[in-house]
């Protein structure tokens, strides 16, 4: 499997803007959102005061969108992908909150 | 794929003397595609995107009529106080079914049957992206419409209105069957509506021909469009809902049961969340239509093309955060109130964008007041009728009176039947002669027209007077007591309406006796020409009806209102515009058939989308009566979708009856 | 295992959009169905796929939503903080993580048409995703035994349609990883194999991404 990844590692840079992340890449990705992951658990354990949610819903985002960019490959592809794929999600999260907020969800 | 053309030599590549190579049929017996032409089978196994649309079109029609009879009951129950014809509980199942089978029944597949005929043509397409997924739809639908309607035999009809309000929707307060076949029935018909989304969406963006682009498409495409859009986010909302009333009611759980601590206005949030943008899907496809039927018979352009377009991407896109307007009344407290009221105003701005550009359109034209034009010049008195007491609505103040009385009923009836509808009908009496080959009688489409505006008006129209007296909504009842005296007495308006019932039944049932007439055996009605209205858009540039391949050759466009262009040549200087007529219809068809493509490749008929959407209502009988039903449902349903993702894309060749002349091009493979 | 419409194109195609076509790697397999012109130069499978997900967030945003508002509806020996496992749906989070990378090699392999490691990723991929619903069940089923049923309170009730709903979207990917290998193998992917095999991975790494955010918004935060 090692020769596989070195002759597509050779192949893929030439095209890298075209064909997004190599294999090496991908692991390296996998291996980033692992360690968020970890952070993640640990916030979860360790008391770090108000930052709690915000940190912790930001290293969601960020694992979110990071898989969505690259794995699914977004930021290399036709923009009109992303663009009716984020009209769904700006929508679900625009409508949801305000239907949260209704019942008084977000105050305190 | 169905060749219609097969090239001059042979296609029978095996060299003579060795045994038939394995087909299909040797392999696996159950993955033929089917063959047939003519016949019921041609239409239960098609994926032609017309014959669906002719057959949605046809169901929804039926819908039409039940929803009809359903609204007929009603208003002879409160025809006169303390009415006996229709029990409390009876009247509960009327006005749910009756507004369910109009909305989810009628309107919606009916516009589909427009959509799913059109956008093909007017894009200069064969078929839609998805041929199979097509059909799929359809049937979907219509075993969906079906099986909801069992449950009058079954039980009884859904009982909670067609908004279902929880905890009403719970057993205990609705112990038939009837919201489980709602409910249940529902999920079945939003599967076909959003399949169908997708299907038209990438249809639009993919396929349009060389030289289209978006803004220059046919303005009913693109309102068709934005309703796709708003169908492929809106629908899995109500999914949520709708799954959740059914945990609730089969299985036990207490989403919605205030007891256990549940907040009941979850059901409403979901439900209008999916509910308001609904009501525009109701809506702009009748927009689209009139604002083709407009221009045609104005002998003028859309007035403000770009301004129609981003008016109704406006209010697609504004739609989505007015849905608390329909819970003004349900103690949101007053910052949601105010915040929603306001939206609900702003999105009277594109809607008057759109009746200013339509009133524009025939300003200074050459108006020819045919059938199809009397109702789209119907939809914008009778739209801004309801779009007025709307306004009023949007008032929270106002609205806290109005809410649940028969004001509202007025409001959305106008909107809705005044609107949707009579713009369907316009579309019904212009495009006719391109799907049937014939033109609807004019006279008759007249008495038609006249009899249905009259009884629309003189039904919904003392509705306004009768709710702001206070009748109240959903009451199976009025009485002598509360009915008050003078001009305002709800007596006298309750009959008035009852009536006018009568004579929009008249009306409607005039449009199928004009079917009849132009269609029975012996009619004397002539064949349609091609381009019997002078029309603007690419679906006319085809045969009457068309072929089944649609066009000769796929179009080349360069502007909006294409075919319109080929016709006639802008001889003005400068910014004043002169037309001269260079070609008629009927000679820009043959140009294109005088230029035809030599192959025409077509997307093959299949067993499986009907075989899919027949696993759905039997899982959804076992949701109501036995679990193993919903197994049983399901092994259909994966085998289904197996022998759809492993058939052959054509059929055999060997399964097709021979030709008559030895394989020159032939066409009889091809129906219509 | 399409069937778009096939149509010759019209002499002179008029590419109206040319710089789109970069960046879209796959396009130029579009011809494989024999000179499909389409406007925007993009796949049709492609594009139903990014749609359907994009609708997928109103589905999952309405569940999610509803958890949200019910979680704190519960008796006092019930709740998230006395059933969960942080550290055991953790390991299960891993493992749905790997499985996304195995199937973003298992395009990537498809893309070199490298079949035979394409079917090793998806089977890998398969598996992991069996070992995820595995951990689920268990968990489940820890939970049942620990008293919280379906009907149990408001919060049960939530927590298992979203987690149940996420389950069955995870099983169904299974079922089209194997399906995916199985045509591969028997050759019965008429089009293009690698757009089948990332129209699957498309459908996969969403079904990542929810649990996303539902570990986080679910399991982590506390009462």
């Amino acid at each position: 499997m090692t020769d596989t990844l070195e002759t597509t590692t050779a192949h893929d840079d030439k095209h890298d803007n075209h064909h997004g992340p190599t294999d090496k890449q991908f692991i390296a990705i996998f291996f980033f959102l692992a360690a968020i992951t970890a952070v993640e658990v640990l916030v979860s354990y360790v008391d770090i005061g108000p930052a709690f949610l915000p940190v912790l819903l930001g290293l969601m985002i960020v694992k979110f969108f990071t898989v969505v960019w690259y794995f699914m490959h977004i930021k290399f592809d036709h923009q009109l992908f992303g663009r009716l794929f984020y009209i769904g999600l700006g929508l679900a999260v625009a409508v949801y909150v305000a239907m949260l907020s209704t019942f008084q969800f977000f105050a305190g | 794929m169905a060749i219609i053309e097969r090239p001059a030599e042979t296609t029978d590549a095996r060299p003579a003397g060795t045994a038939p190579a394995p087909t299909a049929a040797t392999n696996y017996g159950y993955l033929r595609r089917p063959v047939e032409t003519t016949g019921w089978r041609s239409w239960a196994f098609t994926v032609d995107h017309k014959k669906i649309g002719i057959m949605y079109g046809a169901v929804a029609m039926f819908f039409f009529i039940i929803g009809g009879l359903e609204a007929g009951l009603i208003r002879l129950q409160l025809a006169g106080p303390d009415g006996t014809i229709l029990s409390a509980d009876k009247y509960n199942q009327m006005f749910t079914m009756h507004a369910t089978t109009m909305v989810f029944l009628f309107v919606m597949p009916m516009a589909a049957a427009f959509a799913n005929y059109f956008i093909p043509l007017q894009i200069g397409a064969r078929d839609v992206a998805f041929p199979r997924l097509n059909a799929l739809s359809l049937w979907v639908f219509v075993f969906g419409g079906v099986f909801l309607n069992t449950s009058w035999f079954l039980g009884g009809g859904a009982d909670g209105g067609w908004f279902m309000y929880a905890p009403n929707s719970s057993v205990p307060f609705s112990p038939t069957n009837g919201v489980d076949f709602w409910a249940l029935g529902l999920q079945i018909t939003g599967i076909a509506s959003l399949v169908g989304a997708i299907n038209l969406i990438v249809t639009v963006l993919n396929m349009r021909a060389p030289g289209m682009s978006m803004m220059k498409m046919p303005i009913f495409t693109w309102m068709a469009f934005v309703v796709q859009m708003l169908l492929l986010f809106a629908i899995p909302v109500i999914t949520v809902a709708l799954f959740l009333l059914m945990f609730q009611r089969s299985y036990g759980a207490t989403f919605f049961s205030v007891e256990a601590g549940a907040d009941p206005l979850l059901w409403q949030h979901l439900f209008w969340i999916f509910g308001h943008p609904e009501v525009y899907i109701l809506v702009l496809p009748s927009f689209g239509i009139i604002s083709e039927v407009l221009p045609v018979f104005s002998k003028k352009p859309l007035f403000g093309y770009p301004f129609v377009v981003f008016s109704g991407a406006a209010i697609g896109f504004v739609g989505w955060g007015v849905w608390a307007h329909h819970m003004f009344a349900s103690g949101l407290g007053p910052v949601s109130v105010a915040v929603f009221s306001v939206a609900t105003m702003a999105i009277a701005v594109p809607t008057g964008v759109k009746i200013i550009n339509w009133t524009l359109t025939m300003w200074g034209g050459k108006l020819k007041f045919t059938t199809a034009m009397l109702f789209a010049v119907g939809l914008i008195v009778q739209f801004t009728i309801g779009g007025l007491s709307g306004v009023t609505h949007a008032v929270a103040p106002s609205d806290t009176q109005q809410t649940d009385t028969y004001y509202i009923v007025a409001h959305f009836h106008y909107v809705i039947f005044g609107g949707a509808v009579l713009g369907l009908f316009s579309g019904f009496y212009y495009w006719w002669p391109k799907i049937f080959g014939k033109l609807l009688s004019e006279g008759w489409g007249k008495w038609n027209f006249w009899l249905m505006i009259a009884g629309m008006n003189l039904t919904f129209g003392p509705m306004h007077i009768i709710g702001l007296q206070g009748q109240p909504r959903r009451m199976y009842v009025w009485t002598e007591f509360r009915a008050g005296e003078g001009f305002f007495n709800l007596a006298f308006w309750n009959l008035v309406a009852t009536i006018g019932t009568f004579i929009l039944a008249v009306g409607v049932l005039l449009f199928l006796v004009n079917i009849w007439i132009t269609h029975r055996p012996g009619s004397k009605t002539p064949p349609a020409p091609a381009d019997p209205w002078d029309a603007r858009s690419l679906e006319w540039v085809t045969s009457s009806p068309p072929k089944e391949y649609n066009f000769a050759r796929t179009p080349e466009v360069s502007e909006l209102d294409e075919f319109f262009h080929r016709k006639y040549e802008d001889v003005g200087e400068g910014e004043s515009h002169e037309y001269v007529q260079r070609m008629t219809g009927e000679e820009v068809i043959q140009h294109e058939e005088d230029n035809a493509d030599p192959n025409i490749h077509l997307p093959a008929p299949s067993y499986w989308p009907m075989v899919l959407a027949f696993s759905l209502p039997i899982m959804a009988y076992g949701v109501i009566y036995n679990t193993l039903l919903i197994v049983a449902g399901g092994a259909i349903a994966v085998m289904a979708m197996f022998g759809w993702a492993l058939e052959p894309a054509d059929a055999e060749q060997s399964d097709y009856d021979p030709t008559d002349d030895g394989g020159e091009t032939s066409k009889e493979l091809a129906n219509v | 295992m399409s069937d778009s419409v096939i149509t010759e194109p019209a002499p002179d195609v008029v590419d109206e959009h040319p710089a789109q076509h970069a960046g879209d790697d796959h396009g130029h397999d579009d011809h494989a169905h024999g000179g499909h012109h389409s406007s925007l130069g993009l796949s049709n499978n492609k594009l139903a796929m990014w749609l359907f997900l994009g609708s997928e967030c109103l589905l999952f945003g309405g569940l999610i939503s509803t958890y949200m508002l019910y979680r704190n509806r519960h008796s006092a020996e019930l709740g998230p903080d006395q059933l969960w496992d942080i550290p055991f749906t953790s390991a299960s989070s891993f493992v749905l993580l790997t499985s996304s990378l195995t199937m973003v090699l298992a395009v990537s392999a498809a893309n070199r048409k490298d079949l035979r490691n394409t079917k090793i990723f998806l089977g890998v991929t398969a598996l992991l995703g069996g070992l995820f619903v595995a951990g689920q069940i268990y968990e489940f089923t820890t939970f049942y035994r620990e008293g919280l049923g379906f009907t149990t309170s408001l919060f049960s009730s939530s927590f298992f349609t979203l987690t149940g709903f996420h389950g069955v979207h995870v099983s169904i990917g299974i079922i089209m990883l194997v399906a995916t290998i199985g045509m591969i193998q028997k050759e019965k992917i008429s089009g293009d194999k690698a757009e089948a095999v990332e129209m699957v991975g498309l459908y996969w790494h969403f079904v990542d991404i929810v649990w996303i955010i539902i570990f986080t918004l679910v399991y982590l935060i506390p009462a």
